[in-house]
């Protein structure tokens, strides 16, 4: 029961075919978007929640009720005026593996732009921001160029597609940090400010941009929404199991013979995935080490734990991982797992903004520490100490990096401990050797 | 008020608390480094974490979270514990363990709590980070490899000072602060940071290895370099007065000291006036205390003798000079030493009288004549604040860098009778308006026309909640100029009475900016403690007592009455004002009534009873009507901010300040 | 990041760049770039100025493009922003080069994904033709740094060098992307796979199959 073509929502996502306005609307794009909007701000909000969909940036919030949270009256500023209201579309993909946004902004940017209006509408925003990451430099071309589209088409702007509601789209792009994924980060440097996440309480929605109601979405969540609402959310939530309802992009990079982009039913088991997308694992089933289902921040897990997983939130939860993103990273047994894992520590170290104490000190410990541990240098109660440093950063910082970055260490030492040992046995073993 | 509780006990706390202040209001101690009460909530350093509940199973930042209705707050969980090692280990594995060399040991908020809540040993076996030091000036030593990161210094600089001149750059741990290339910080609070820094990576250069804090005799002072009467703590080892640090006082200085009032204290030990001098054939030349006072007994002066005070004098200093001139027959009094005659028999009309706790709540501002970076900088702070609340200012005056931003009308008096109509409105529509009349508003018919607009503008009024607003308010720059007011120093046509008089007879009391030439035939007797200006025209010097020298009493710009100790002895033959002047009296054949300190000032409380009450003196709520019409181009007084008086003058570190940063001299980083 | 350091403000460098301003065409640019966000604040606008300027610095050196701390001024004046603000964010995000930089800047992801799939071969590839990290060579042609993960995980390993991305590559892809930058070429961007469109599965397709030839329009199919 693999997924039909004409169940995908990203039918162009390979890009074989123009992105421009034309060809996306002959594909289905801005079809009578008029007409979604007139259904008005709570149909659309309950059809959202009704689909099952869950934020695809990883987290995995449901969307719709995310987009319930935003005020139905404005709160008024200082002189007693109604404060505007802002979506926030996250396209910063940062997170290692994850390259699915990169494919909906380039080749499918019109679906984007016709999400950020209705999902705009729902919550009563005055405004989009694409906040999209630095790198993606052609893809914000696109962008920017799909953007002109919309507007000369009287898509955007002043009564977006006819439907009486004024709503801008404005494209910002980020200059590489990763940290700006985190959506209080994000709409700090969309303030022009460093990207520092901001202490929770208050959340966006209360008080965001420019201390306006904000809802931040990821580019997934939002591209999906005005499809889901032609179809209807029995469509939708008629793939994936119970409570991780939908189709998805999945990103399958490393050790595959055919490493892709694809979309797929939620839910769908590992092995399935990667059989009829990605020509199976290199040198085999039996060659597969273990696999980080959802981006780097997530635990790895071992092969025979993965292989009958169901790809979905509470399938991966249950082999003590994630969903994430999911950008599934393969590794096969040629893997130096534990420079693998080092190099996400390093990564983390990287990206860490430095405002509070935890992950500022801790990511470059960690580092460290991994970094021995990968030549052996190190004794064996020093994995039992970074354990403990890990556990010392998750859940004492501001943002989630904190926990991003001792999670994947938690998931090697959990299941590559003996890996660990043999190496620091085998570094004194030699070194014991020479000195004799 | 929401009811939480905090390790079991239940509490009251105010509605808008946060858990650590309410874990504060029950008694606990919560460790932190970025959170500071006066500035804004960081919530980086993660050192304030404690068990709350309903909430996520993880420790929150106490200093940010909300306290709400029903909280069940832990201090003393697991939970806690651990997560203070674990911050504390963190902020540990890259501080530098040089702590024998650093002078914030002793009084590091680091080394304190990581005595308290730390782990007995590091587990850390990596190299540590080193950063290079910044340069920010000539008062702030940078170490920066100590820093922590809690962005004090940043947030401080940004929201109190006005100034945005620090910032973190880069990220990560390779974080750093600095100003801005490295510049020196750039105004006049700058040095606050050093008291703001948790740690030793910002310290007082000045101070630098000078002693360890349990070494320094701690005194309660009163700052004198301007008239805001700052609450300071005077640290001395010995005889000499080491550093200087603000006090907290909400009412005053807040927390906050000016850079010049903090630093200006070495100038306590140069050019001192340690023994008298008497001028032989047109030289002066050392003498004892006996050989002067012989000197002085021949002058028979009567009533020809005169008094003018300096702007640094204390209460009982100018009583006791008052006493010996009244033994005499002479009411010659006058403080304001560089001419002014404002009108000064309503105290009223020449005070502060919103207090800088009210200007804070102004909500339109018009300032006219009056740099108040440099005349006042703590009383600018609160402008500020005004500001951020929503006030409107104005200013009359040439335009000088505000920090609050704030609209500029002219340059001379004159606008004052002519306010542009926006202006006019503001001022008619605000509910808390105000006036600030700065020393170079006060003459030329100034005060007068200020009080016109006083009552122009109905700024004494009863407000909707039924209390009473003052919003005139004139900024002195002399810490003896309202003090000097209540005991009568201030003659109807100010220093030129006594210059009409030619008295016999000057008496100087560290006056130093009086023109003496007009006084040539007056025989000029100068009781002070600097070699300044006053002492190079004196013909008989009395070796006196700075302010850190000698108890007293001020009163700051707000009429507020502050008592202030002595720290250390004078150098030398130098003696307290007061004995100096008793003896003048046995030297002059008269007596003052009093022969100790305690008799000299219950006779000055008796004389003047308001200086008996610490506290805002009350001079009433009515406002004479003012009138006329003031013109002529304002010039503020201060030309230069740190070199205002004769200590700061004496000063090597403000010397250095005034080179450095007001004319742009390089300083070499040689030798360091 | 360690290595990141701001180039010194020296009189030299005030000569050149103290007279930095828009061309005619960036000032345009750089007033649309501001009405992007609300009146007041325009603060917003400094990222993407900053990375106009440092563009516009590029063309007139042929190089990527880096921000002299003039430049920074010039941004900080035309935003009204306190200078210390914009190299807060000049120093925090790695794309704005701080110090000079040469004419192509090799940025090769490092991280897992394309270190899984031989990203250590194309450093040693770049280090062949004699760059080192962090560092621009003599010629001042190649500038080469090891990036974090620039999103292109299932067309890994890849490169991106100044605005264009370098997929599925592998050293002699790489060799012959370099080689075809200095003759003055403008290689295709994109994946080297030349049996790869962009990140489908390389090969026999798996799904949207009527996607390769026509814009298919499936709604008939619903």
């Amino acid at each position: 029961m693999a997924l039909l073509d004409k169940d995908r929502i990203f039918t162009n996502v390979y890009g074989f075919q123009p992105w421009n306005l034309k060809e996306a609307q002959a594909r289905g794009a801005w079809d009578n978007t008029k007409d979604l909007i007139a259904r008005g701000r709570d149909a659309i909000i309950d059809e959202m929640k009704a689909s099952g969909l869950r934020g695809r940036g990883g987290a995995g919030f449901p969307t719709g009720m995310k987009w319930s949270f935003m005020p139905k009256q404005p709160p008024l500023d200082q002189n007693g005026n109604p404060k505007p209201s802002f979506l926030v579309i996250n396209a910063d993909e940062s997170e290692p593996g994850s390259c699915k946004d990169r494919e909906i902004m380039r080749h499918d940017p019109h679906l984007l732009f016709e999400g950020a209006l209705v999902a705009g509408f729902a919550m009563g925003a005055r405004a989009a921001y694409i906040y999209i990451r630095g790198e993606y430099i052609r893809e914000a071309e696109v962008l920017f160029a799909a953007r002109e589209e919309a507007y000369a088409a009287g898509l955007l702007g002043r009564n977006a597609a006819g439907s009486g509601y004024d709503f801008d789209v404005f494209v910002h792009r980020g200059a590489g940090a990763y940290i700006c994924g985190e959506e209080t980060a994000m709409i700090e440097s969309l303030e022009g400010k460093k990207g520092q996440p901001r202490l929770k309480p208050p959340f966006p929605a209360g008080a965001g941009l420019y201390g306006c109601p904000t809802t931040v979405n990821n580019v997934e969540s939002i591209a999906v929404a005005p499809t889901i609402l032609r179809r209807g959310a029995s469509w939708f939530s008629s793939f994936g199991r119970e409570n991780n309802k939908g189709t998805k992009l999945f990103q399958i990079s490393g050790h595959v013979n055919r490493p892709c982009v694809v979309e797929e039913e939620m839910s769908i088991p590992f092995s399935e995935l990667i059989e009829r997308h990605c020509g199976g694992i290199r040198g085999g089933k039996d060659n597969l080490l273990a696999v980080i289902p959802g981006g780097s921040s997530v635990p790895l897990v071992p092969a025979a734990d993965i292989w009958d997983a169901p790809m979905d939130f509470d399938g991966l939860k249950a082999v003590g991982s994630g969903l994430g993103t999911a950008a599934v990273i393969v590794m096969d047994k040629s893997t130096d797992i534990v420079r693998a894992i080092s190099r996400i520590s390093y990564f983390y170290k990287h990206e860490s903004c430095g405002q509070c104490t935890p992950c500022r000190e801790g990511t470059g410990w960690m580092w460290r520490v991994m970094e021995r541990l990968r030549t052996g240098d190190a004794h064996v109660e020093e994995i039992d100490m970074l354990q403990q440093v890990t556990k010392q950063v998750e859940g004492h910082t501001i943002c989630a990096l904190g926990d991003a970055a001792a999670w994947p260490i938690q998931g090697l030492i959990r299941h590559f401990r003996p890996e660990i040992e043999r190496r620091i046995e085998e570094r004194h073993g030699s070194l014991q050797q020479a000195a004799e | 008020m929401p009811k939480v509780k905090v390790d079991g006990v239940e509490i009251d706390v105010p509605a808008g608390a946060t858990v650590l202040q309410a874990a504060e209001l029950a008694g606990k101690e919560i460790p932190r480094f970025c959170y500071h009460e006066r500035l804004s909530i960081a919530g980086n350093c993660r050192m304030c974490l404690v068990e709350v509940k309903p909430g996520p199973p993880k420790p929150q930042a106490s200093c940010a979270l909300p306290a709400t209705e029903g909280q069940e707050i832990r201090t003393d969980s697991e939970m806690v514990k651990k997560a203070r090692e674990g911050v504390m280990e963190f902020l540990l594995i890259n501080h530098p363990l040089d702590c024998p060399i650093c002078d914030q040991g002793g009084e590091c908020d680091l080394q304190d709590q990581s005595v308290a809540y730390g782990r007995g040993g590091s587990r850390y076996h990596e190299n540590k980070r080193a950063v290079t030091d910044k340069y920010m000036g000539p008062l702030i030593k940078t170490t920066m490899t100590r820093c922590i990161h809690c962005t004090r210094c940043v947030r401080f600089s940004e929201e109190v000072a006005g100034v945005d001149e620090i910032g973190a750059l880069y990220r990560g741990e390779s974080m750093q602060i600095t100003t801005y290339l490295e510049h020196a910080a750039r105004h006049e609070m700058s040095a606050n940071v050093i008291d703001l820094c948790p740690v030793g990576a910002l310290t007082s250069r000045p101070y630098a290895f000078e002693a360890r804090p349990w070494e320094l005799k701690k005194t309660l002072g009163i700052d004198v370099s301007d008239a805001t009467g700052a609450n300071i703590r005077i640290d001395a080892r010995g005889r000499e007065v080491l550093r200087v640090l603000p006090r907290n006082n909400d009412d005053v200085n807040e927390e906050w000291l000016s850079d010049k009032a903090r630093f200006q204290v070495d100038g306590l030990m140069k050019r001192r006036l340690d023994k008298p001098f008497l001028r032989r054939d047109g030289k002066l030349v050392p003498a004892t205390w006996n050989e002067a006072f012989a000197a002085l007994s021949t002058l028979n002066p009567g009533a020809s003798i005169a008094a003018v005070a300096g702007d640094m004098v204390d209460c009982e200093t100018m009583f006791a000079a008052k006493a010996l001139l009244g033994a005499l027959g002479s009411t010659l009094l006058e403080g304001r030493q560089t001419g002014m005659d404002y009108d000064t028999s309503s105290l009223a009309a020449v005070n502060f009288n919103s207090t800088f706790n009210g200007i804070e709540t102004a909500d339109a501002i018009l300032i006219v004549g009056s740099m108040v970076r440099w005349e006042a900088p703590s009383v600018n702070v609160r402008l500020r604040k005004a500001v951020k609340r929503g006030a409107r200012v104005f200013l009359i005056g040439p335009e000088w860098e505000t920090t609050f931003g704030g609209e500029f009308l002219g340059e001379d008096l004159s606008v004052m009778g002519n306010l542009p109509q926006h202006v006019v409105e503001v001022l008619s529509g605000a509910k808390r308006p105000a006036i600030i009349l700065g020393g170079a508003a006060l003459g030329r018919g100034g005060l007068q026309a200020g009080l016109s607009l006083a009552g122009q503008f109905n700024l004494v009024r009863t407000l909707e909640d039924g209390t009473a607003w003052n919003g005139f308010n004139v900024l002195h720059l002399a810490a003896s100029r309202m003090g000097g007011l209540m005991l009568g120093y201030a003659q109807q046509g100010g220093v030129a009475d006594l210059i009409a008089a030619k008295p016999k007879v000057l008496l100087s009391l560290g006056a130093d900016e009086v023109d003496y030439t007009r006084f040539a035939e007056s025989m000029i007797v100068y009781i002070g403690h600097h070699g300044d200006k006053g002492a190079h025209a004196a013909d008989v010097i009395l070796p006196a007592s700075a302010f850190t020298e000698k108890a007293g009493t001020y009163v700051n710009t707000e009429g507020r009455v502050q008592l202030s100790d002595k720290a250390v002895f004078a150098p030398g033959d130098a003696r307290e004002d007061w004995t100096i002047l008793r003896a003048l009296a046995d030297a002059f054949g008269v007596t003052v009534g009093f022969d100790s300190f305690e008799q000299l000032r219950a006779a000055m409380v008796a004389a003047v009873p308001a200086l008996g009450v610490e506290g805002l003196a009350d001079y009433g709520s009515a406002l004479p009507s003012g009138g006329g019409s003031a013109s002529g181009a304002i010039a503020y007084p201060i030309k230069d901010f740190y070199m205002t008086n004769p200590i700061a003058r004496a000063s090597a570190t403000m010397q250095r300040c005034s080179a450095e940063l007001l004319h742009g001299e390089d300083f070499a980083e040689a030798a360091e | 990041m360690a290595d990141r350091y701001i180039e010194p403000d020296t009189p030299e460098l005030r000569a050149r760049w103290g007279n930095f301003a828009w061309t005619e065409a960036n000032a345009a640019k750089a007033k649309e770039i501001i009405a992007r966000y609300p009146e007041g604040r325009q603060r917003s606008a400094v990222m993407p100025l900053l990375d106009l300027a440092q563009r516009q610095v590029g063309a007139e050196e042929n190089t990527q493009g880096w921000l002299p701390i003039p430049v920074m001024e010039y941004v900080a004046a035309q935003l009204d922003m306190p200078i210390i603000r914009v190299v807060e964010v000049a120093t925090f995000y790695t794309m704005y080069n701080i110090a000079p930089i040469g004419r192509f800047h090799v940025q090769v992801c490092g991280t897992t994904p394309c270190m899984l799939r031989g990203s250590d071969d194309l450093i040693d590839a770049c280090r062949a033709r004699g760059m080192k990290k962090g560092a621009t060579t003599a010629d001042g042609i190649w500038s080469f740094t090891e990036v974090e993960c620039m999103g292109n995980c299932a067309s890994a390993p890849m490169v991106q060098i100044n605005d264009d991305n370098y997929e599925d590559l592998t050293p002699d892809r790489l060799d012959a992307v370099l080689e075809a930058l200095l003759r003055g070429e403008t290689p295709k961007a994109g994946t080297q796979d030349p049996a790869r469109h962009t990140v489908e599965p390389v090969g026999e397709p798996t799904s949207l199959v009527a996607m390769r030839t026509e814009n298919h329009d499936y709604r008939s199919e619903w």
